[in-house]
């Protein structure tokens, strides 16, 4: 069966093509100066100009944390860009006025910005290296009152906003990324849902990653108002490089009150080659905090793409009744590495976590979950679920399993189950005998296996995570 | 976490204040792993190993060694023998060995000898030190420095020695702020059989301190039984560790049993170093008041076709905390591993607190390894059946504790020390609670 899959999986990273497009970067290097100069292409006020000193400081302070299970050369803050951007973009009125090379940048992702408007129903912000190309259904969401758009033009437009909820989550000072990404993030996508408003569509991002040698920082502050709901999608790809480009993102979601938040991510970013050359060092914080009573806060990811994965989405779960959740696949063939997982911080009483991870190793990949189930003393009749599977294709990968479990009240009903084992032999028997090739059985396997994740995807990124799923596990087994 | 430099400091004076016959045949090994401590230091709470356990109530204080064994009478020995006077024991009193409470039979191809009579006579105690890692555990290190006494059993090759073997360790020193350090070795060789069970007690409240090591080697097909019953009393620091090496399938059957000390951590480890060698680790713990109880356990599948199951059962009362993290590491050469490992807590009041990190390290593909953890408090639907049986609600209560207890007890192959503990998990649940620790 080995050759056939081989092929498979040597086949080219599909979005690893780079787009010429005029940048407008700034130089090397970071010191106050680069963090002044990221706010003023920006034309921030001064408010947030002082909040990125503040994190700069900050983080000057903090030293790089290495105690994830990854193994990664030293990186050198200096040696990078923290700003660049398309050249022509401009405050745009509408999409007809983006840069035609970009949308077909975004067409060959098969994310048509202007084809999404009549066909998928997805309103779309795009954010291109560091700033945003264009977000759709800009006006029709505005008629109920719901924001949605780029961060930057938020802090233009809606400061008042951006100053009550910026940081409330995932503070400045938070970990050494985080302080990071609070002194140079570019841009982002900022959504806020007023009270009562369901989002009528599915919202979306999608990240790209053009430019050589620049880190990508982007921002993410998603606010639901009491008694609304958005379902948010984020997707990520970049160009093939041989020099390894740090993504150091922060997504922060609010909910108040009876609102619930769902997001989803299918992360792509260049993995880097068979030997480990290149790829994305994936660093991202990303938290949400159930702050009113019944809110909900679910996160699913499928990760299959960066050299390392590095992230723990996770649920603080304040409010009464609230709802965390995470699901997650997270695949490493070649050299990839993840460390990734969740944190459900239990405060509120009746308060509930739900975590599903699957994580599938292959090639020499080295695949982790981490994940902290805390129960404080006053949330009584909090309730966790746990359940991480592991898949080992190969003998040459590894699967690692961290849970920390916490728990300060007796009232708390705790589960956790994990368990690891490779594709059974008489499955593939199975189906081989039912007249699949083995390549075939394989792939049915593998998306049974992660079935109670795709099947909380929404429909749009079920199907490319399905074939994405595919993609990265090629030429795996052997 | 700064540690004052004093305590490591006092382990070291101490260390050099050792008699050269003491030292004995073991003065090198004593050397070496004095030095380890003083560059390790005691744990903080920043190494990931100790996360949840604070050694800074034993860091902060200087404990010292007994020169002798407490005079005891065999009277004040009887409740701690499991009701079977007539099993080979060898008794310790603060950490030496006292010959006249202790009866060994003798046994062909067994050989049972106390290490200090061992290394004073300048002799070398083949595998000493070589099976517990003193390089890069404080706590292992220090004990091996300061070793003081306790078994060398030896069983050859296909003998069964059907009786178990029992060693206590009692603590009766007559001030406080002392210390025992106690060190076993147990050498199975091929195709042997024994029973090995390790007791500590404390016949007083004062504070004190135990560190012990026992170090397990079993040879092709040996298999061992051995079960740890720590009783200490209230005041007691008890920090022991077991380190097991087994070769080609060779069993090694553990429990460890946990119910006194103010501070206690264990820590049970074994290599599964040959192929279809298999383990089995359970243990319980029950504490309430302010006690904390921590158990590490580490199994570690270096060859294939080995096989380990696990089952850590705890119960908490009052303000105590229990800590367990129980970590399976699978080598990439270890196919066909079989593991499954499970960790229950149940907690019987709001103050009681639990963190259990049950682990798995992976680097085979064609292995099937499970872990499970849960934590929480009596079913009220099974408390709510049993009152429509009848039961009141502390019947029930104390019963349904008693069988979540009785689930694991129940595997202790050795009768006597089964029921013992099950009595004693009785004697302490009082009225669906549980009482406070009795030395």
């Amino acid at each position: 069966m080995s050759t056939a899959i081989e092929s498979l999986v040597n086949r080219e990273y599909q979005y690893g093509f780079v787009t010429e497009v005029e940048a407008d970067t700034i130089p090397r290097g970071l010191n106050e100066d680069v963090v002044r100069a990221i706010a003023a292409k920006k034309d921030e006020p001064e408010w947030m100009v002082e909040w990125r000193l503040k994190a700069y400081r900050r983080w000057l302070t903090m030293t790089e944390p290495h105690w994830p299970n990854v193994t990664y050369g030293p990186i050198d803050y200096q040696d990078m860009i923290y700003y660049s951007a398309p050249k022509s973009v401009k405050p745009l009125a509408s999409l007809d006025e983006v840069d035609p090379e970009l949308l077909r940048t975004y067409e060959k992702l098969g994310i048509s910005l202007t084809e999404q408007k009549f066909l998928a129903g997805v309103a779309v912000d795009a954010i291109f290296d560091s700033v945003s190309v264009g977000t759709t259904f800009k006006e029709e969401l505005g008629k109920q009152g719901i924001i949605f758009c780029s961060f930057g033009e938020a802090i233009q437009s809606h400061p008042d906003l951006v100053q009550k909820y910026l940081g409330t989550v995932v503070p400045h000072s938070d970990n050494f990324f985080a302080a990071l990404n609070a002194a140079v993030f570019s841009d982002g996508s900022f959504c806020y849902v007023p009270k009562g408003v369901k989002c009528p569509m599915e919202l979306s991002t999608y990240f790209r990653i053009n430019a050589a040698d620049t880190g990508q920082f982007e921002r993410t502050l998603i606010v639901a108002e009491e008694g609304s709901s958005v379902s948010y999608l984020e997707g990520c790809t970049a160009p093939k490089r041989s020099g390894n480009q740090l993504h150091a993102a922060v997504v922060e979601l609010v909910a108040l009150d009876n609102a619930s938040i769902k997001y989803s991510t299918v992360q792509n970013w260049y993995a880097g080659d068979a030997e480990g050359v290149g790829g994305i060092y994936n660093f991202v914080t990303k938290r949400g905090k159930c702050v009113g009573v019944n809110s909900k806060i679910s996160w699913t990811q499928v990760e299959t793409g960066s050299a390392i994965t590095w992230k723990y989405p996770s649920v603080i779960l304040q409010g009464d009744n609230s709802t965390g959740e995470f699901y997650s696949v997270a695949v490493v063939n070649n050299r990839q590495q993840a460390d990734t997982g969740t944190k459900m911080i239990h405060i509120g009483k009746n308060t509930k976590s739900t975590i599903i991870s699957k994580g599938i190793s292959a090639g020499r990949g080295n695949n982790s979950y981490r994940g902290q189930v805390k129960v404080m003393p006053r949330a009584t009749g909090a309730r966790n679920y746990t359940q991480c599977d592991s898949m080992l294709i190969g003998n040459e990968c590894g699967a690692h399993t961290f849970p920390y479990i916490e728990v300060q009240n007796d009232s708390a009903m705790v589960e956790h189950e994990a368990s690891t084992s490779k594709i059974g032999e008489d499955q593939i028997f199975y189906c081989k005998q039912r007249g699949l090739n083995a390549e075939h059985a394989i792939s049915i396997i593998v998306s049974g296996f992660c079935k109670e994740v795709f099947q909380n995807l929404p429909m749009e990124f079920a199907v490319e995570a399905q074939q994405l799923l595919g993609i990265s596990l090629e030429g795996s087994v052997g | 976490m700064t540690q004052p430099e004093t305590a490591v400091d006092h382990y070291v004076g101490m260390f050099e204040s050792l008699d050269h016959a003491e030292a004995g045949g073991a003065g090198e090994l004593r050397r070496r792993a004095m030095d380890r401590f003083a560059g390790l230091g005691f744990p903080t709470m920043k190494n990931e190993d100790w996360h949840y356990t604070s050694v800074a109530p034993i860091a902060t204080r200087s404990f010292n060694r007994t020169g002798s064994p407490t005079s005891l009478s065999a009277g004040e020995l009887d409740q701690y023998l499991f009701d079977s006077p007539d099993w080979t024991r060898l008794v310790f009193v603060d950490g030496w060995l006292a010959p006249e409470l202790s009866s060994v039979h003798d046994h062909p191809g067994v050989q049972i000898s106390d290490l200090s009579s061992m290394l004073r006579e300048g002799g070398k105690v083949p595998q000493l030190g070589t099976i517990a890692d003193h390089e890069t555990v404080a706590f292992t290190a220090l004990n091996t420095a300061l070793m003081q006494d306790g078994a060398v059993i030896t069983v050859a090759g296909n003998v069964e020695v059907a009786q178990p073997i029992h060693l206590v360790f009692l603590s009766a020193h007559p001030v406080p702020q002392a210390a025992s350090f106690p060190r076993n070795l147990v050498v199975l060789e091929k195709g042997a059989r024994a029973t090995v069970i390790e007791s500590y007690v404390g016949l007083r409240d004062e504070s004190y301190l135990t560190v012990s090591v026992t170090e397990i080697a079993l040879g092709e097909g040996a298999r061992l039984e051995h079960i740890k019953v720590q009783n200490e009393s209230a005041g007691a620091f008890h920090v022991a560790t077991i380190q097991a090496r087994q070769e080609r399938d060779s069993d090694l059957h553990s429990f460890s049993y946990a119910s006194g000390a103010e501070l206690s951590r264990t820590n049970v480890n074994t290599l599964l170093d040959g192929s279809g060698s298999s383990c089995t680790m359970n243990g319980m713990y029950m504490v309430s008041g302010s006690q904390h109880v921590d158990h590490q356990t580490s199994i570690e599948h270096a060859q294939p076709n080995t096989t380990s199951r696990e089952i850590y059962k705890g119960i908490l009362d009052g303000h105590s905390h229990g800590v367990f993290n129980g970590k399976v590491y699978v080598r990439p050469e270890a196919q066909k591993t079989d593991g499954k490992q499970s960790n229950n807590n149940l907690l019987l009041s709001d103050h009681a607190r639990v963190d259990t990190k049950p682990q798995l390290e992976i680097f085979a593909d064609d292995v099937k390894c499970t872990h499970g953890a849960t934590v929480g408090r009596l079913d009220e639907v099974a408390l709510f059946y049993m009152k429509s049986r009848g039961l009141d609600a502390e019947q029930a209560r104390t019963l349904l504790i008693y069988a979540f207890a009785a689930d694991v007890l129940e595997e202790i192959t050795v009768k006597p020390v089964k029921d013992a503990l099950e009595a004693a998990v009785f004697a302490r649940v009082r009225g669906g609670k549980l009482e406070m620790a009795s030395d």
